[in-house]
């Protein structure tokens, strides 16, 4: 299979504090890779340092077999590796429909035009195109802060993929969302990214959700890669179960 | 050009106002195109709070276009009305371009301070030049326009209809430029820059164009002030100038491009007439409105026809 994404000895330090050591990872293109790991693992150094958003103390990032390393974030966007956000980023004052149109309109120019109006029928029309994909075209019209926060997640994720990227990276997908909705959304999302065909790479703390939906899993603890293989392989792995899931019968204590 | 209803209704009004200024009196043709003049920058201001940055320096753009066309007169002898004020656009636009580039690295507060430190830069070497006229600044050559000189008399009123029409272009413009993706780019980058820029975005590039359009509409108001008033002075780049345009700003909103001209207008009125019936104390009426506009109308006086027209619709 094609590398997409590979990292080569990757590390990041915040003054005397290490949040990233020697990581070192292949992506292959049409994976589901799932990123596990305790709170101040290092998952979401990796995402931004990957992103673009913090720029790594030393190593190599490549993407597409191109160093990316130094590049902005809007060139890595622009290169083809989109992400979606923990806490759903969108514009608030404005609505369902504008916001994936802002989207639309970034992904076509990187030079706005100064006169010709934003909502045309292209736009709308592709615009229109994702929130059907997402089942969410009954939210259309409505202001982004008066729609639920699962729906609000959706739109975070169709704003990212509106550019068509061969890499989608999600941050916590499901957090914020409630145990009953957690199951429909994945599902919705990982119907339209296959309809895609995007590589995606999605940080996740609900085991069940990662489970069901990765081909690999990634374990980070304290900046490292602790394991790194199929899913059963990772979440049997003694040492991902000390210091990850918790232990070996951790879910089902949890379950009790 | 397809002109969108809003679009007809702004050069409507243009026309309307042109006309209505043949029959009005001398001081309201004169009160009006000072306002309009002052709303051309108020219009600059504007642009740049809908993309989330107050500038408490905009009279520095307002005063290089007056100097500009007050010094291309008085240096170079051009009096043609159009030439001046593409010279004070120009000259505007290439300073813009220059500050703008460390301009668009600070947001909030720190935008707020810089933009009124470069305005107040210009203060001071514009009251250090006793070639300008020092703190009293020089007289405006009359002006012509293509070869016609317009008698003494006609001089104010041909300013007026002159100073409508650019205002109705310049809003038909503005409000096109508020549909564009690029102006909507600006409320994205006002609500969330960090999403802009994960969109594959140069929110930099965004505020950038947006600066220098905003430099290059708030010197042409410079200009005609310029032209009007037959004046220039350093005040014009002076903080309390620039503090006028977000007063007025604020007192007409940012939902609408018609908002700066109608506040301007109000705000001409009020102090006219505050100043004849406080002569000592009017800036404390004008303190009051403002303080009423943000108490009962947060928005601006332009929510008032928001709110009238949800009413209707409803």
């Amino acid at each position: 299979m094609t590398c997409i994404l590979e990292t080569q000895g990757l590390c990041k330090e915040f003054g005397a504090v290490t949040a990233a050591k020697d990581v070192n990872v292949r992506i292959h293109k049409g994976e589901v890779v799932g990123v596990i790991g305790s709170n101040g693992a290092g998952k979401t150094t990796f995402i931004n340092m990957v992103t673009g958003y913090l720029k790594p103390s030393r190593g190599e990032i490549l993407f597409n077999g191109q160093s990316i390393i130094g590049r902005t974030p809007r060139a890595i966007t622009r290169a083809g590796m989109a992400r979606s956000f923990q806490v759903a980023q969108l514009f608030a004052q404005l609505s369902v429909l504008d916001n994936l149109l802002i989207a639309v309109s970034a992904a076509q120019s990187p030079f706005p035009s100064l006169l010709a109006p934003m909502r045309n029928a292209s736009r709308i029309e592709q615009a229109d195109a994702i929130l059907a994909e997402f089942d969410i075209s009954r939210w259309r019209d409505t202001p982004v802060t008066a729609v639920p926060q699962g729906v609000r997640k959706l739109i975070d994720i169709a704003m990212a993929l509106i550019g068509d990227p061969q890499m989608l990276l999600l941050d916590e997908p499901t957090s914020g969302v409630s145990a009953e909705e957690k199951t429909a959304l994945m599902d919705t999302v990982m119907r339209v990214v296959a309809q895609h065909q995007v590589t995606v790479l999605f940080v996740e703390h609900d085991m069940d959700v990662v489970r069901r939906y990765v081909s690999r899993i990634l374990a980070f603890y304290s900046g490292e890669v602790l394991a790194d293989g199929a899913p059963e392989a990772v979440l049997s792995n003694p040492r991902v179960q000390e210091f990850v899931t918790g232990g070996p019968n951790a879910h089902k204590r949890a379950a009790q | 050009m397809r002109l969108s209803k809003t679009e007809l209704i702004l050069l409507g009004v243009a026309v309307l106002l042109a006309a209505g200024g043949v029959i009005a009196p001398q001081w309201l043709v004169f009160l009006l195109t000072m306002a309009l003049a002052k709303a051309m920058v108020v219009q600059g201001v504007v642009m740049q709070m809908r993309a989330g940055l107050v500038t408490f320096g905009q009279g520095l753009f307002f005063c290089i276009g007056g100097y500009a066309v007050g010094m291309s007169g008085h240096f170079l002898n051009i009096t043609d009305l159009v030439l001046l004020l593409l010279i004070g656009v120009g000259a505007a636009v290439l300073l813009a371009m220059l500050l703008g580039l460390l301009m668009t690295r600070y947001r909030e507060i720190f935008f707020a301070m810089l933009s009124l430190a470069f305005s107040m830069i210009l203060y001071g070497v514009l009251v250090k030049s006793s070639a300008l006229g020092s703190t009293d600044g020089f007289n405006v050559k009359a002006w012509t326009l293509f070869g016609w000189t317009p008698a003494s008399g006609q001089a104010p009123l041909a300013l007026f209809i002159i100073i409508v029409a650019c205002s109705g272009l310049l809003a038909v413009l503005l409000h096109r430029y508020s549909r564009s993706s690029a102006g909507m780019m600006c409320e994205a980058i006002r609500e969330n820059e960090v999403r802009v820029e994960y969109l594959g975005q140069s929110p930099r590039w965004v505020l950038y164009m947006n600066y220098v359009a905003a430099a290059a509409v708030s010197a042409l108001g410079g200009g005609f002030m310029a032209l009007s008033a037959g004046h220039i002075d350093p005040e014009m780049a002076y903080w309390i100038t620039s503090g006028e345009f977000v007063f007025i700003a604020l007192l007409g909103g940012t939902a609408h491009v018609a908002a700066p001209f109608i506040a301007a207008v109000l705000f001409a009125v009020v102090r006219t007439y505050a100043i004849e019936w406080m002569p000592h104390s009017w800036q404390m009426i004008l303190g009051f409105t403002l303080l009423a506009i943000i108490v009962f109308l947060p928005k601006g006086l332009w929510s008032l026809f928001t709110a009238q027209a949800r009413r209707a619709k409803a």
